[in-house]
């Protein structure tokens, strides 16, 4: 990693000198595809080593998982796609996918001889951006080079989406992005809307600038002041007062710098000590896995225990960031808590005080990622744009940390998801009274609700205001994850293919929302940059977050009403789509009735979007509600579907519904969702 | 024995092999990785599958052996062994694994044990198999004859 902060120039690993921007590849390609390929077993490894030199790849071999950390380390950019096996003995091939996709935000491939469900959701959930069965065949090797191809594609545009409003479009260069997206995320953010979203993306801005959020994004140059600043004073003596007086930047705010320095540390921290930090931040990393990882599984119930007892120290956190947040309770606390939280664990330094936060953090961002990961597969435009972040995020994913290395991190996320879910569930508790307290809950599950948990608090005066943060958050988390997660969940989604589709769901639903929003999303963005962060795309997380953060901040006053709409039904999707099932998903649908009924009484800028998804909503409603009798993933997709109303999803959200649930099928009630026939 | 004839009794072996389950579709991509650069891959690549393989069913052995049985510890050898007889073709020694994971997870120490014998049972038959197959080939090109492509025609 690049000592350079996030934003700037910090060269994913994943960029390779080989072949590079992110949509014209050499004409060679695929072949000369940097692989390297991990398992303990000697046969497999040898003959996986045979199939890939025959898709003419450059193969590296190791057998142990250290190792392999060891060689991505030491050759940052040296290679495209990691392939892992899953049980290994000195390390768990999920841990090493959740690490890739930390560190390295490299698309990781996760294979087996175990073909269950559950160890392949688990593949999902960490962020794999594929799972292979053993034996392997030559056929299944030959096309891994479309993970890589698509992950680079989604940083490509997540860098476009996040573009920030303030400073102005950066250059887009795709290549350039695609070789360090984080970087690139901020000069891209506003500067290249390859996807669909694009027109969005304008709205929102558009809108935005109505609506006059200022939204803080850290763009290179001024992260460069601020770097300079921080240099300048000493990075022991920074103090975020000092260093916004040496920036001098006009509107600037002190919690900017100051969430921005937070992350800014976990960053060098990250960077100087990865190793150590490393392994500590495993630890911190597994624990509340390990906590949650049974939660998540079943139900955020323990999470959301876990997240209002817990572990948010965030509270200070919170306290730094929202001076509005006048409640102390954990709910209020966690958002806050939870989006810097998850910057620090980013950055793979947790602090003590927000380790556990953190760690909580990563759960929800996790399912922030998971969901972004699996829009991809679903389709939609914006789906489409975002589909893929699998590794790293899914890295850390590619394994369950997988999401490539990237997505591989976000999907492990999933687990954390569960408690961010909690988290939202518990802001979003807060901000709508009628909301059921259980809802709160299954929206937990979703990583971006934890995002969206983090702009209540943060914003959030009252409640009103505190339920635009949390939409706007949400909308841009959704929006943006949508981005990110192409990248991250992109590759955990082909596996589960239903998660995927709520993601995409939510995130056409978002991102309408989030353009009106898009300010505030922007700050919502760093957010769940952050779960990029922790996922794969470490410098993107980190802008984003501190976009959030400081969106979070500064924006209290300006409430995304047509936030709101997003939020509680990507509130909703997301905390269903992480939960596996059950009960969660019941209370979701109602939680995002509930909500939008509350959002459409607020009567949202985004009118025309709003209205749009509302209608949605509310026609889906009920009939959402049906679905999450369900309580299976394919109900949580349905529900998806219902809320954003996208046909496409909602009829392929049925279908896979149909596929995947049997029982489900008699419980329906609603007659408009025929599976071919979703009401929109 | 003329080039022809062994080479039509090597294809009539292999065949034999794949008829009875002993091997399947996944030798075959083996042996279609094997090429002029490689020439001996599937040889090499299935002596260090015995060769690993040898070594888990010494330590499964070893740990059913055990007064207190580490079941997790011999269902993961056996999930490692399927792993890698999957990956070499050796598909009975894999259906033989798959029998031995359920006992690992139904606990039953008896049951393992006799899952262990079958395993090992079907591991030396593949193994004598593959050794009499790679016999016959190293005869035909010993006779300057080359082992034709292998095809699944059956």
């Amino acid at each position: 990693m690049n000592p350079s902060n996030g934003k700037g120039s910090m060269p994913t690993a994943s960029s390779s000198a080989a072949w590079k921007a992110g949509d014209v590849v050499p004409d060679q390609f695929p072949a000369g595809l940097r692989v390297l390929v991990v398992d303990d077993d000697p046969t497999c490894l040898v003959i996986l080593e045979k199939m890939l030199r025959a898709c003419r790849y450059e193969v590296t071999k190791c057998n142990r998982a250290e190792i392999a950390l060891s060689l991505l380390r030491e050759n940052k950019n040296g290679f495209d796609i990691v392939i892992s096996d899953v049980h290994m003995p000195d390390m768990d091939g999920f841990k090493l996918l959740e690490d890739i996709g930390l560190e390295m935000d490299l698309p990781v491939i996760m294979m087996s001889a175990d073909d269950g469900k559950n160890v392949v959701m688990k593949g999902v959930t960490h962020g794999a951006c594929d799972y292979l069965i053993k034996p392997v065949r030559i056929e299944a090797l030959k096309n891994i080079w479309q993970h890589v191809v698509r992950k680079r594609k989604n940083e490509w545009r997540e860098l476009e989406q996040s573009g920030s409003v303030e400073e102005g479009d950066r250059q887009q260069k795709p290549c350039d992005d695609l070789d360090y997206s984080s970087s690139a995320n901020e000069g891209n953010w506003k500067s290249s809307k390859k996807r669909k979203d694009e027109e969005e993306e304008t709205e929102e801005r558009d809108d935005s600038s109505t609506l006059k959020k200022p939204r803080v994004v850290w763009s290179v140059e001024l992260h460069q002041q601020f770097v300079a600043a921080v240099n300048q004073l000493g990075i022991d003596k920074a103090v975020p007062k000092k260093i916004l007086e040496l920036m001098n930047v006009p509107g600037l705010t002190r919690e900017n710098v100051a969430s921005h320095l937070q992350k800014y540390r976990l960053y060098l921290r990250r960077l100087s000590g990865v190793s150590q930090h490393h392994s500590s931040l495993n630890n911190s990393f597994m624990s509340p896995e390990a906590s949650f990882g049974p939660m998540s599984s079943l139900n955020g119930l323990d999470l959301q225990t876990l997240a209002v007892t817990g572990q948010l120290p965030a509270q200070s956190l919170a306290n730094l960031q929202a001076a509005g947040l006048g409640r102390s309770t954990a709910k209020s606390g966690i958002p806050m808590p939870l989006v810097d939280q998850r910057n620090l664990f980013s950055f793979e330094n947790p602090k003590s005080r927000f380790v556990e936060g953190q760690q909580q953090h990563l759960s929800s961002s996790k399912p922030m990622n998971l969901l972004h990961g699996i829009p991809t597969t679903m389709e939609p435009k914006q789906l489409a744009s975002l589909h893929q972040s699998a590794q790293s995020l899914g890295n850390m994913n590619v394994q369950v940390n997988s999401h490539g290395a990237q997505s591989s991190s976000l999907l492990m996320q999933m687990a954390k998801t569960q408690s961010r879910g909690h988290i939202l569930n518990e802001s979003a508790g807060s901000h709508l009274p009628s909301l059921p307290s259980s809802i709160g809950q299954p929206i937990m599950s979703n990583g971006i609700a934890g995002g969206v948990i983090g702009r209540n608090e943060i914003g959030d005066n009252g409640r009103g205001t505190g339920y635009n943060n949390q939409v706007a958050q949400t909308s841009s988390m959704l929006s943006f994850p949508m981005n990110h997660t192409t990248e991250l969940v992109g590759n955990s989604f082909p596996i589960g293919s239903t998660p995927g589709i709520s993601n995409v769901t939510s995130k056409g639903a978002f991102h309408e929302e989030v353009s009106s929003e898009i300010k505030s999303s922007a700050g919502f963005v760093s957010s769940y940059d952050i779960f990029n962060d922790l996922h794969p795309e470490k410098s993107q997380e980190w802008e984003l977050q501190n976009v959030g953060l400081h969106f979070n901040a500064s924006q209290n006053a300006n409430p995304v009403q047509g936030n709101l709409d997003v939020s509680p039904s990507v509130l909703v999707h997301q905390g269903y789509s992480s939960r596996q099932g059950s009960g969660q998903n019941r209370n979701i649908s109602a939680l995002g009735r509930t909500m939008f009924s509350g959002v459409e009484a607020t009567g949202q800028g985004n009118a025309q979007i709003m209205d749009q998804q509302l209608s949605n909503l509310i026609v889906d409603n009920p009939v959402r509600v049906k679905y999450e009798r369900f309580s299976d993933t394919s109900s949580q997709n349905a529900l998806f579907a219902d809320h954003f109303g996208q046909e496409d999803l909602m009829s392929a959200l049925l279908k896979q519904q149909q596929g995947n649930t049997g029982p489900a099928e008699p419980d329906f009630d609603f007659d408009g969702y025929s599976i071919d026939n979703i009401p929109v | 024995m003329e080039l022809g004839q062994m080479q039509g009794r090597l294809a009539e072996y292999t065949r034999s092999l794949y008829m009875e389950g002993i091997l399947d579709a996944q030798f075959l991509q083996l042996q279609q990785l094997q090429d002029e650069s490689n020439p001996d891959f599937v040889v090499e690549v299935v002596s260090l599958f015995f060769e690993d393989s040898e070594k888990l069913l010494n330590d499964i052995a070893r740990a059913l052996d055990q007064q207190s049985v580490d079941f997790k510890r011999v269902d993961a050898h056996v999930h490692q062994l399927k792993g890698s007889s999957a990956s070499v073709g050796a598909q009975r020694v894999k259906d033989a694994c798959v029998a031995f994971r359920n006992c690992c997870e139904e606990q039953n120490v008896e049951g393992c044990l006799r899952c262990l014998q079958q395993v090992k049972q079907e591991h030396y038959l593949v193994k004598n198999k593959l050794e009499t197959l790679f016999r016959l080939e190293q005869q035909i090109v010993a006779a300057g004859g080359s082992v034709p492509m292998a095809e699944m025609t059956f």
